[in-house]
């Protein structure tokens, strides 16, 4: 007989890897766009992805995998009972994630500095393909970054409760969760950095 | 099955630093090929590191080795769908 705290455990985490299914399958329709395009337009996109900055791309890259390695070292800490090496790793979680907008924030404005946002005049005048491929740039990171904000203010808001004992070794779905959440993040980028940043 | 998922599995620190480990190599590999001109190779290439990137997310920080049927039937589901998906759309773009 299992008691109700673990079916409880149990419930909560299968709700979170349905709902991360969503998830999934709402990158992989931009995912799916992106490469319909990239069918039609090779040689636009080439010219396109010139525009991306790869030290930017590849910095976000080890800043987000370096985060979710805190967040998958939190929940082995909360697991072992040591709430304070729990509290240090999600807080280095969440320096990472600020990092990372930070980076986004200066990436960004270099390429609207450049004439290179949605309608713009560049844009407007420029090939269909360019203009498709920087609008899904802006949608799918945006769309990712906006992802990156609300994983911050979870794990912000898990780091508190912590430190406030409210999560602990027999406690601790929604850590686990928002850290699952927090791996789908990085998951997502894992494969917009290669088709964004790399390939073309 | 419900005992199976009750068991709460423990990654040690030191498992986990070794994959982030992997992950940042896979990474610089990644750069390294998308450097070099191997033409179409590349964007196959590109896409199985990432693929080999994305599994080790799932499979140790996502703790998805160590999980019962129910949630591996999850994420099964899920790439099945996203594959026909793809897959479809694709036999209708290029054929056209």
């Amino acid at each position: 007989m299992t008691g109700p705290h673990h079916q409880d455990h149990a419930g909560a985490k299968l709700g979170m890897w349905l709902f991360l299914a969503t998830e999934v399958i709402l990158f992989g329709g931009l995912f799916l766009l992106y490469a319909v395009y990239l069918a039609r337009y090779p040689h636009e996109f080439a010219t396109a992805g010139r525009e991306m900055h790869l030290v930017f791309g590849t910095v976000n890259t080890v800043i987000l995998i370096t985060s979710s390695l805190l967040a998958a070292m939190a929940v082995t800490a909360i697991q072992r009972d040591e709430s304070k090496t729990a509290v240090r790793c999600l807080g280095g979680t969440v320096f990472c994630g600020a990092f990372f907008l930070c980076n986004k924030y200066f990436e960004w404005s270099a390429e609207i500095g450049h004439g290179i946002y949605p309608n713009s005049s560049r844009l407007a005048t420029g090939s269909p393909g360019e203009s498709v491929f920087f609008s899904l740039y802006y949608l799918t990171l945006g769309l990712h970054g906006l992802h990156v904000l609300i994983g911050t203010a979870l794990l912000a808001v898990v780091a508190v409760r912590v430190q406030q004992r409210t999560i602990h070794a027999s406690n601790y779905a929604l850590l686990e969760n928002s850290a699952l959440y927090w791996h789908l993040v990085d998951l997502i980028w894992i494969f917009i950095f290669p088709l964004y940043y790399l390939l073309l | 099955m419900a005992a199976e998922q009750n068991e709460q599995h423990i990654v040690s620190y030191g498992k986990l630093i070794a994959v982030w480990a992997v992950l940042l190599a896979l990474t610089s590999l990644t750069v390294w090929i998308s450097r070099l001109h191997l033409g179409v190779n590349r964007v196959w290439g590109s896409l199985a590191i990432a693929s080999c990137k994305g599994g080790l997310v799932i499979a140790f920080f996502m703790h998805m080795r160590y999980e019962g049927r129910l949630l591996r039937w999850v994420l099964f589901v899920t790439l099945a769908t996203l594959s026909i998906f793809i897959g479809v759309t694709f036999f209708d773009v290029l054929y056209r």
